[in-house]
């Protein structure tokens, strides 16, 4: 009997009733709250606000336990949300310079002024589960020290005293700054647009390019110059006031890759950047974002293209996961009347070829 | 930041809005050229029809009356989700009937029914560059297009002919709209092109992902492309709709067992059914089929 393979509103309906009730799960155990994954799941809520591109931690957090800790879910909900509010102004650029530092480590230099500092860092612990946070124990308050006034300049404008690095471009050298969420990209990219469609982009695609880079294909010969990690005044120019104001302070990962460079004809010997900024505390999306940053520069110092990671098109318009996911998942979507008519050639083409071989028979 | 976000009508803020139509009134005056516009995250995933939904949204107005269809049918279910997306955020008059639509946002067909002077046609484009599965990078094809440099195409169909006997491409099946542009159909099977020519509606495509829109004005040249000796072909059914008897639609195979049984049905649910309340049967409609229980 003919039962039809239609879905309907009663199946969608109740099919997001089931959905709600695997999210929330067994009634007998707590509700998660939207502060407890601020305070316990932080780095969750940067990378949802980083890739979703809204810095505001309270959505971030909603948006995962609405997506049951599906983070590319969450990234998608929080874009959603985001596209729809009007553009009121665009912010002064960011000081990171003058950042309030919670973490600040180079490898290129031993010591240097405003000191190096760990900061709340996974490295050098040991990977051992630990059943202290399984049984929700106590856990100490943390040592801090006291603000220090010396100022910790960036390490690329220390290089740059002695023009050993590329100049970094100012506001002023392109004070016409692109607007991908705005204007529709078009390949060739400038920079500024490429490193905010990275800023936005899939830490887990950025880590494998990044990596790729270091194994070879399109090696840059990279050093971290300096990762810091803190908080940055967002200030907005008021056309009524005439100068500006502090609209707050948003949490950033800053990572400056030093790489070398052989020089061309035009240019001597020197270092030259990449450079990744991301919201909230990753660093592995910051170091990744620097190394892609490097790689599809190639163009721009004239080197042969002949990695993924230099392949400006093929980067950008794969790193976007909310692209992505929906669709390589678009494919569950019904295609039947495709798949009719390829069925219907393909029996053509057999029956033909049948034709044929009982003909030379 | 408060907690509850509210929404504009039909989801998107008018400034996008404005931005779309912008592009849509390009794609209008350029027929069959891709308008890159600023395509926007919608509350559906990209390859859900984020596309047809922002030239719907940009498009749609109070007195509407929208029809989506996915696959020809109104009650798939993403076709559902999308009609009740847009009664909720823009609270318009919904419909399954063709003749009373006056935007209709589809998937993979053109309704069945000859559609009329001043109902629009959305489609949800997947991928909107024809060219694209024989050159991948967008800063060629953009050149090929604006040099109307179409051999590869051309090549490509004729080495279907050459290893198949015949072009092999049986959807998105490539057309020169107004003898200028190639265009992709959008994933339609090659039986619907025919319609799309000379068409008193307005056709209008989205690709989301792809931030691309791009239209067929009304009364516009639709060519497939073909060759002297293999002229463009439509598939034909050898057997009429199972339900309605309908001869010279597109048909869905549907398996009834495991030995290999299978009928045929009208793939676009709402014709089909308008046939069948006016009387035409098929040999396995629903009577007949009580009857031999």
């Amino acid at each position: 009997m003919y039962v039809a393979v239609k879905g309907g509103e009663a199946a969608i309906a109740n099919a997001h009733a089931l959905l709600a009730d695997r999210r929330r799960g067994d009634r007998q155990v707590p509700a998660l709250g939207i502060e407890q994954i601020i305070q316990q799941l932080g780095l969750a809520v940067d990378r949802c606000m980083a890739e979703g591109s809204l810095y505001d931690r309270e959505l971030a957090a909603l948006a995962i336990i609405q997506s049951r800790g599906d983070l590319i879910e969450a990234i998608f909900l929080v874009r959603a949300y985001r596209t729809t509010l009007p553009r009121f102004g665009y912010s002064v650029p960011i000081d990171t310079a003058n950042m309030l530092i919670e973490r600040r480590v180079s490898a290129t230099f031993k010591d240097l002024p405003g000191g190096q500092m760990l900061g709340p860092t996974f490295d050098y612990t040991h990977r051992l589960l630990d059943p202290v946070v399984a049984e929700g124990g106590d856990v100490a308050a943390p040592v801090r020290r006291p603000a220090d006034p010396e100022q910790a300049p960036r390490v690329t404008d220390l290089l740059a005293h002695e023009g050993l690095i590329e100049p970094d471009t100012t506001h002023d050298d392109k004070p016409d700054i692109g607007d991908l969420t705005r204007e529709p990209l078009q390949y060739p990219l400038d920079r500024d647009l490429r490193l905010q469609a990275l800023a936005r982009g899939d830490e887990g695609f950025l880590l494998a390019l990044g990596y790729s880079t270091q194994r070879g294909y399109a090696r840059t010969h990279p050093f971290v110059g300096e990762i810091r990690i803190g908080e940055v005044e967002v200030e907005l120019d008021i056309a009524e006031l005439g100068f500006a104001v502090s609209l707050g302070r948003v949490r950033v990962t800053e990572c400056q890759m030093v790489n070398q460079f052989k020089g061309s004809a035009k240019v001597p010997p020197q270092f030259t950047r990449g450079y990744g900024l991301v919201f909230g505390q990753s660093e592995r999306k910051a170091m990744s974002m620097s190394l892609c940053d490097r790689a599809l520069r190639a163009r721009e110092f004239g080197e042969d293209v002949v990695a993924p990671a230099q392949d400006e098109e093929f980067v950008i318009s794969h790193l976007d996961n909310v692209q992505s996911t929906g669709f390589v998942e678009h494919l569950k979507l019904p295609h039947y009347v495709d798949f009719q008519a390829e069925l219907d050639v393909v029996r053509r083409m057999r029956a033909e070829q049948e034709t044929q071989k009982e003909a030379a028979e | 930041m408060s907690l509850i976000p509210s929404y504009n009508f039909a989801y998107l803020d008018e400034q996008t809005k404005r931005m779309i139509r912008r592009s849509i009134l390009k794609a209008i005056a350029i027929p069959g050229y891709q308008v890159p516009f600023a395509s926007r995250e919608m509350p559906m995933p990209y390859g859900w029809g984020t596309g047809g939904v922002q030239v719907t949204a940009a498009i749609i107005g109070p007195s509407d009356v929208l029809k989506v269809i996915d696959q020809g049918a109104d009650d798939t279910t993403n076709a559902v989700s999308i009609r009740a997306f847009f009664a909720k955020v823009a609270n318009v008059a919904t419909t399954t009937h063709t003749a009373d639509a006056t935007i209709i946002q589809t998937r993979h067909r053109i309704p069945e029914r000859p559609l009329q002077a001043g109902q629009v046609l959305v489609y949800q484009v997947p991928i909107p560059e024809p060219l694209r599965f024989l050159e991948p990078r967008e800063t060629e094809t953009r050149k090929m297009h604006a040099l109307e440099e179409y051999g590869l195409m051309h090549v490509k169909l004729y080495e279907d002919i050459a290893k198949h006997g015949q072009i092999a491409t049986t959807y998105a099946y490539p057309v020169k709209v107004e003898g200028r542009y190639v265009m992709d159909p959008s994933p339609t099977p090659k039986f619907d092109n025919p319609k799309m020519h000379m068409s008193p509606a307005l056709q209008l495509f989205g690709a989301g992902r792809e931030m691309r829109i791009y239209a067929v004005p009304p009364f516009t040249e639709v060519v497939s492309l073909d060759f002297e000796d293999h002229p463009f072909e439509i598939q034909h059914f050898t057997q009429p709709c199972a339900l309605c008897a309908a001869t010279g639609v597109y048909l869905d195979e549907v398996i009834l067992d495991d030995h290999g049984g299978h009928m045929f049905v009208c793939s676009d649910t709402d014709n089909c059914e308008e046939r069948r309340a006016q009387g035409h049967r098929g040999h396995l409609s629903g009577e007949e089929l009580e009857a031999a229980e």
